[in-house]
């Protein structure tokens, strides 16, 4: 791979406000070559904002981002430093994916000849020279990661890129997201979907009402297992849960541990003659963790 | 700056708006030469044999039958102009323009630069129109279609450089007014109603006549030097300004416009 060399995307105390609305709020984080790094939050968290403001197109309050220490306007070779898909919906619908293409290959100074291999690396050839128009949202992702793709850039950002997509083309997204990090190329992509960029990111920054609420490997995220349990005496099971130093909790008509295996629960409970009528390990989901995270209580509150 | 131009080429070349007005301006233009040229062209006899009738001097019929082309058709570049810069907003293509040009004034000087080269074709496209219909009818109803005088060929080059200063205008006004359909309305209102009302109320005075001249209608066909509103206009009083001067005026609007655009929607956050 010839790409330019890959930079590390830095944020630093990032904010936007449009009006009397703070959308971003003072982010701070970096981006890291030869990872997937996925940056997450619910639907109007901040990400487009920001992810905007990276690419010179919205200004910001005060904070900057930058590539290597440049900022976007700054690069000297735009589209081959950093590849950009933003959204499924920028394009003329008049215009064929093949020109689309090459108007922006004549822009930044791009061989004509990188256009056909674009097009063939996201499986659009036979589609080519019809009007964009007529494509499915499937196919404007495609054509978006194949304008990405032009410069053969060292750095690629791409917004909710899984969107639209059917099941196989997500896959085929994942495979494709990945041997770009195994390239050694710095990836962020955004999502409001946890599940949808779960496997394929190696870092995520989780970001609420425009600010950064987790930054950390997945692994990190994820807070293990519990069991849960139950007997007709429940408060006597309790006490010697306790005693055994478990940590118990009354969720939902049932007694919830952690500290203690399930295995171990149940020889506790044998040994106290005590019948179960429940005993599971349950594990705790990225999702839940994640909407935790993200939750908003304030809003949840406000009726519909 | 080349690259932004060639950017810009493509695009416009790469829709199919641009001939579509293209072919509407040569048939409307030449549809309407055609039959000035038959009514006139008949007409200026009756007029010779009629005692007291104003006189319509068979030399002043070429060039007010070829500048239909600019009297009536000026439009065309200029919508061209106005879709050209809108179309960005509409079809939200100002993100990857510019990603791929972040030095945003690059992309409207590019525009400006390619619009003038559309115009000036559909300033081609024009003449061959009002000549290729009004030249042979003018010969047929015997009268001298002056298409062998230098004077002619002088009309025409600057019928061809309105055209392409009117595209740069419908430029300027797309910038200043990112919204497709509100300026489009803006562009017809003005050029259909609002201008030729105030063109003729500024003909009553000899005084509102030295200010009407500078309308973007009116410098236009002072460039061009013959226009059939000027030529048969019913006031003694309208003034003009010498050509150059017309394509001065028509320039500075443009270039006005343009800087505008430049300075509010074209600095705007894109989100």
């Amino acid at each position: 791979m010839a790409f330019r060399a890959a930079s590390t995307i830095e944020f630093s105390g990032i904010s936007k406000r449009f009006g009397g609305v703070v959308a971003v709020d003072d982010l701070t984080f970096t981006v890291e070559p030869g990872v997937v790094t996925g940056f997450l939050g619910p639907n109007g968290a901040g990400k487009t904002t920001t992810l905007r403001m990276l690419l010179g197109l919205v200004r910001p309050t005060s904070g900057s981002a930058t590539f290597g220490g440049s900022a976007y306007h700054e690069l000297a070779q735009p589209l081959s430093t950093v590849g950009t898909a933003l959204e499924a919906s920028s394009f003329h619908p008049g215009r064929s994916a093949r020109n689309h293409l090459r108007v922006y290959a004549a822009a930044a100074g791009i061989d004509d000849g990188r256009v056909a291999n674009v097009l063939k690396t996201v499986g659009l050839v036979e589609f080519a020279d019809r009007k964009v128009g007529g494509y499915s949202m499937g196919m404007r992702q495609r054509l978006g990661l194949a304008f990405a793709l032009l410069g053969d850039p060292g750095v690629l950002v791409l917004d909710e890129p899984s969107n639209g997509l059917d099941p196989e083309g997500i896959r085929w997204m994942r495979g494709f997201l990945r041997a770009l990090a195994d390239d050694g190329r710095t990836v962020l992509i955004s999502s409001h979907v946890l599940s949808e960029v779960q496997q394929s990111v190696d870092r995520v920054v989780i970001i609420r009402r425009g600010r950064s609420v987790f930054q950390g490997s997945l692994d990190a995220l994820e807070t293990g297992s519990h069991v849960a349990v139950d007997a007709a005496d429940r408060a006597g099971l309790a006490r010697v849960l306790l005693t055994a130093g478990g940590v118990v909790d009354e969720v939902g008509g049932m007694l919830r541990v952690t500290g203690i295996d399930a295995i171990q629960v149940g020889e506790l409970a044998l040994s106290a003659h005590l019948p179960l009528r429940h005993l599971a390990t349950e594990h705790v989901g990225l999702e839940d963790v994640f909407l935790d995270l993200v939750g908003d209580p304030e809003r949840s509150g406000e009726t519909a | 700056m080349i690259r932004a131009i060639r950017s810009e080429y493509r695009k416009l070349t790469s829709t199919s708006g641009w001939w579509i007005l293209l072919l509407i301006l040569v048939g409307y233009v030449g549809f309407t030469a055609a039959l000035l040229a038959g009514l006139f062209g008949a007409l200026g006899e009756q007029l010779a044999g009629t005692q007291g009738a104003p006189q319509l001097d068979s030399e002043s019929l070429p060039p007010i039958i070829y500048s239909t082309t600019t009297a009536i058709g000026y439009v065309f570049p200029l919508i061209l102009g106005v879709l050209v810069v809108t179309s960005e907003f509409r079809h939200q293509t100002l993100t990857p323009t510019f990603l791929a040009t972040p030095r945003r004034w690059r992309v409207l000087a590019a525009k400006l630069v390619v619009l003038f080269g559309a115009g000036a074709v559909y300033g081609v496209a024009g003449v061959l129109g009002s000549v290729g219909l009004g030249a042979p009818i003018l010969a047929l109803t015997g009268n001298d279609a002056a298409i062998d005088s230098g004077e002619t060929w002088l009309l025409l080059a600057r019928i061809v450089l309105a055209m392409a200063i009117w595209a740069v205008v419908g430029a300027g006004i797309g910038a200043l007014i990112p919204n497709q359909i509100a300026a489009i309305v803006v562009v017809l209102a003005f050029t259909q109603f609002v201008e030729p009302i105030l063109r003729f109320a500024a003909s009553i005075w000899a005084w509102t006549a030295d200010v009407g001249k500078f309308l973007p209608g009116a410098a236009s066909d002072a460039l061009v030097g013959a226009s059939f509103y000027t030529t048969l206009s019913p006031a003694a009083a309208t003034a003009t300004l010498e050509w150059w001067q017309g394509g001065l005026v028509l320039i500075g609007i443009a270039t006005t416009f343009a800087a505008a655009g430049a300075m509010t929607s074209w600095r705007k956050d894109v989100t």
